[in-house]
């Protein structure tokens, strides 16, 4: 028998460390040779660690939302043969050697940043510990304090869990227990949540025959994986760039004629266009001439960085989060093979397959909630680039031309930019020549 | 001359339901007229769990001397055989009984409950005359129904003779050399394993694929093995066909799984096949109340479909349970007096006094209501549990299992088969209505050494972390 330690590998170029997402085995598990261990997020992408030995895992290093270095142990194994460390594992007595506190130390500087004190004191050994510990018991003692969720495991038509003297007092009192929230173990519900139900007036609500309940109960998320990687990307763009915004109007009429014309006559092997392409497209033409407003700001060195390329990032909602993938060298490419690129990296990036070269890399964002509606956004920029595009949606709305009131496909772009390197003329000019560009398709197509 | 009484309360019935509803509603205030036709205590107390119990009792210490003969067992030997006196044992248990019966008599006159002797008949809902020992006419403002059920009779094999309810086996004044009990249930079983124990030679007869249909196979188990070890004879699957007089002795006919006709020598035939709520004979179809199927229908309040007509117990529906018919009994006498109440137990609990003893309470595996819950499940072995082998009970198979929610882990359902173990039937049923979690019962310190022990180490067991196993 020997001891096998399993450290954490270098997991891409430049990569000091990567947060611990998912553990996939328990400690005292029999695992085989290529079985898979551990889920680590680097800035880049979600990495699945697999074992390289067969054996018995002694002990696990670190929890999911914990960052851990390359370089330090992750698991350590009981291995068949010698292993690779000695057996009495300086790593086993002392706590999480690898890990950091996270977000800069602050009032969780200690060695275990996860974990507050109270936990550890109510935390009760369970089966049910989903890997990272986030079982029943642990959870319960977290949300103690507050209201546990009360309605949690209760479906329509079961009856509410309550002590007998507790449903009895409730049936004197005339109070309908489905209406009150729990405090207790799943959902229990005890006297005093009772006494809390007459004293929020719930009793009154319930007589006068309302249907509304008020709700109790806060549940507290772990900002962890791609959550924290927004979070700290957009605080990262929101501190260190001076935003502003443009927004102006634009005549959508003659491009959704050419739109539609296209998408009726198109070949069936064309993907169906959206304004994206064409958006692109624009963009593409103009941006040599704004050569500020197509670039990366290294803001730590002082030098920007202006691209020839044009690689767009297009924000993209996901399952788990926003995710902004690129298509690269958008100026090479017409409508339909724009069409085609965007459609393929925000597929890929919603199955959770985009390469980290489908995630990085761009210089310009376009972020659209156009669909959804809404006149105005007011978007972040993807730092370190300089500018985000935001196209609003399309409505019909009557315009006055040469004196008439006509009925015109009108849309609001709106844009943010970096003040510290692109001065608001500019900005706004860049604007107006995409605003024209639009309004007379056929010039996106002349250069 | 019959006397008129004008009553607040009436119940009809002395059986655990109506004595109880009796006895509250008088320590309640509530003037209160019970009428029993026979002595109170009802099928229970006279004809049922207690007796029953007696007998199973006694079964159990005669078989224990009848195996320390010859063979010597924990270091006990006898150099003879015991020897079985049925009347006197029929005598021991009647008196326990009498005992009993005087006892709720006790009770009911201390709660200054009026107790008629006789046959009570509605003429309508709140009006009724009772003729027996005593007679009257009785005008109620509140009627409770509390009328029971009989053992079901089959069409073919009418009580008498030979043919018996569970009531006359346990008034036998001899006992029977061969033994077949039709229906393997629990009331058979129970009887069964106890005449076997008494020396009977017992073959169960049970229309069924397997003993014991109302409770998983697991649960089961442990008493299917007995009857195997203690050569009672199984004939799962076979219909009961009827009566056969052979040259000096009666037989029961039945056709087996594989349709072959066979005739099984007895000398008794216990027929349990089920009982059924006594609405017959009475004038309950003059009371205006709706019927559910066999039994009154009743709402979570016992309140027929006439006003002010009350039903409780094995009149209403399953559970067919003595503590069931109590706790209605209760509710009802209190909504009278002005409570609010409702009949909404998390669980009844029932047991098995068969060899070795179950009790269920709550969702037990292959429940409709267990469906698109995920549930988590463990049991702890009685041969794991000190107590058990202490009483030389630890090999019979026995275990205690829990089913929780996995989400939550709040207690679903809770089993247990083994010696004593009827006695856990109160802790299981406690922990559901107190809607108790893995960890509650985890928690609590249950005494050493107990068989309560089983049940704190499931629930361990089940959270993955089991001491002793």
């Amino acid at each position: 028998m020997g001891r096998y330690v399993f450290k954490l590998p270098d997991v891409g170029e430049g990569t000091a460390e990567a947060e611990i997402v998912a553990w996939h085995v328990k400690v005292g598990e029999q695992i085989s040779e290529d079985q898979h261990l551990v889920d680590v997020m680097t800035d880049k992408a979600t990495v699945e660690m697999t074992s390289p030995v067969t054996g018995t895992v002694v002990s696990l290093h670190g929890t999911p939302g914990e960052m851990a270095i390359v370089g330090a142990p992750l698991v350590e194994l009981d291995v068949e043969g010698a292993g690779n460390a000695p057996t009495a594992s300086a790593a086993a007595s002392s706590p999480h050697p690898s890990l950091l506190p996270q977000g800069g130390g602050g009032s969780e500087g200690a060695a275990k940043p996860a974990t507050p004190p109270e936990k550890s004191t109510n935390k009760q050994e369970s089966s049910l510990s989903t890997p990272g510990g986030e079982g029943w018991g642990e959870v319960a003692a977290v949300s103690r304090p507050m209201q546990a969720p009360a309605f949690t495991t209760r479906t329509p038509g079961t009856k509410p869990l309550a002590s007998p003297a507790v449903r009895r007092r409730a049936e004197e009192l005339g109070i309908q227990l489905q209406f009150v929230p729990g405090s207790g173990p799943a959902g229990r519900i005890e006297h005093g949540d009772v006494d809390n139900y007459i004293s929020s007036g719930g009793q009154t609500s319930v007589a006068r025959g309302g249907g509304y309940v008020q709700r109790e109960g806060v549940e507290e998320i772990k900002v962890i994986g791609l959550r924290r990687k927004i979070a700290e990307k957009m605080q990262e763009a929101k501190r260190r760039i001076p935003h502003f915004a443009y927004v102006e109007e634009i005549d959508m009429t003659e491009l959704e004629d050419l739109r539609a014309h296209l998408n009726a006559t198109r070949k069936s092997d064309q993907p169906k266009l959206t304004l994206l392409p064409f958006l692109m497209r624009g963009l593409a033409q103009l941006l040599p001439a704004y050569p500020q407003i197509n670039a990366r700001f290294d803001d730590d060195a002082g030098v920007v960085h202006r691209y020839a390329a044009v690689h767009i990032g297009i924000a993209t909602q996901t399952a788990n989060g926003l995710i902004v993938p690129v298509v690269r060298h958008a100026e090479a490419l017409d409508v339909w093979q724009a069409a085609a690129e965007v459609s393929r990296i925000a597929q890929l990036t919603r199955d959770g397959k985009a390469a980290r070269e489908d995630l990085s890399g761009s210089t310009i964002t376009i972020t659209s909630l156009g669909a959804l509606g809404g006149v105005v956004t007011t978007p972040v920029i993807n730092h370190p680039e300089v500018a985000i595009i935001g196209p609003n949606a399309i409505v019909q709305r009557p315009v006055v031309r040469d004196g008439q009131i006509v009925v015109r496909k009108v849309m609001n772009l709106s844009s943010s930019f970096d003040h510290r390197v692109v001065d608001g003329y500019d900005a706004a000019e860049f604007i107006q020549k995409l605003k024209a560009l639009l309004e007379h398709p056929a010039t996106l197509f002349m250069e | 001359m019959t006397e008129h009484i004008t009553t607040k309360v009436l119940v009809i019935g002395g059986g655990p339901g109506g004595y109880v509803a009796a006895i509250r509603a008088g320590q309640l205030g509530l003037d209160t007229t019970l009428v029993e036709g026979d002595r109170l205590g009802g099928t229970c107390l006279i004809r049922g769990c207690i007796p029953s119990k007696a007998m199973i009792h006694v079964a159990g210490e005669f078989e224990t001397m009848h195996r320390a003969h010859g063979a010597a067992r924990h270091g006990i030997s006898l150099s003879a055989p015991p020897a079985l006196d049925m009347p006197e044992l029929v005598r021991w248990k009647e008196g326990i009984v009498n005992k009993l019966s005087n006892g709720v008599a006790a009770l009911c006159k201390r709660a200054k409950v009026r107790v008629l002797s006789g046959q009570a008949h509605f003429s309508d809902a709140k009006t009724c005359t009772v003729e027996g020992e005593d007679n009257a006419t009785i005008t109620a403002e509140h009627v409770i129904l509390a009328n029971g059920s009989v053992s079901t009779e089959l069409p073919f094999l009418p009580f008498g003779g030979p043919v018996i309810s569970s009531s006359e086996a346990l008034s036998l004044d001899a006992l029977p050399k061969k033994l077949v009990v039709i229906g393997a249930g629990y009331i058979g079983l129970e009887l069964g394993i106890a005449f076997r124990k008494l020396g009977s030679e017992v073959t169960v007869v049970e229309a069924l694929d397997r003993i014991m249909p109302l409770f998983d196979a697991e649960l089961s188990l442990p008493v299917k093995k007995w009857l195997e070890r203690n050569g009672v004879i199984l004939h799962l699957g076979a219909k009961a066909k009827g009566l056969v007089q052979e040259s000096n002795r009666h037989a029961l006919a039945i056709e087996t799984m594989d349709g072959k006709t066979e005739n099984l020598p007895a000398d008794k035939i216990l027929v349990t096949v089920g009982r059924k709520p006594c609405t017959a004979g009475w004038g309950l179809e003059h009371m205006g109340v709706d019927m559910d199927g066999r039994f009154v229908r009743v709402d979570d309040q016992c309140r027929t479909s006439m006003k002010n007509v009350w039903a409780i117990g094995d009149l209403v529906g399953e559970p067919l349970l003595a503590h069931k018919a109590m706790a209605q009994g209760e509710m009802v006498t209190e909504i009278i007096a002005g409570r609010k109440r409702r009949f909404d137990p998390v669980a009844i609990a029932a047991v098995c006094f068969t060899e070795p003893e179950i009790v269920t309470a709550g969702l037990a595996p292959g429940d409709k209501a267990l469906e698109g819950i995920d549930v988590m499940s463990a049991m702890f072995p009685f041969a794991a549990n000190g107590r058990a082998l202490s009483m030389g009970a630890g090999g019979e198979g026995g275990f205690v299992r829990i089913l929780a929610r996995r989400d939550d882990h709040r207690i679903l359902g809770i089993q247990a088969v083994g010696a004593h173990v009827s006695e856990l039937a109160g802790e299981f049923a406690l922990a559901l209505e107190m809607g108790a979690v893995l960890e509650d019962v985890a928690g609590t310190i249950h005494v050493h050494p107990t068989l309560g022990e089983a049940f704190h180490e499931t629930a361990l067991r089940t959270l993955g972390h089991a001491l002793h196993i």
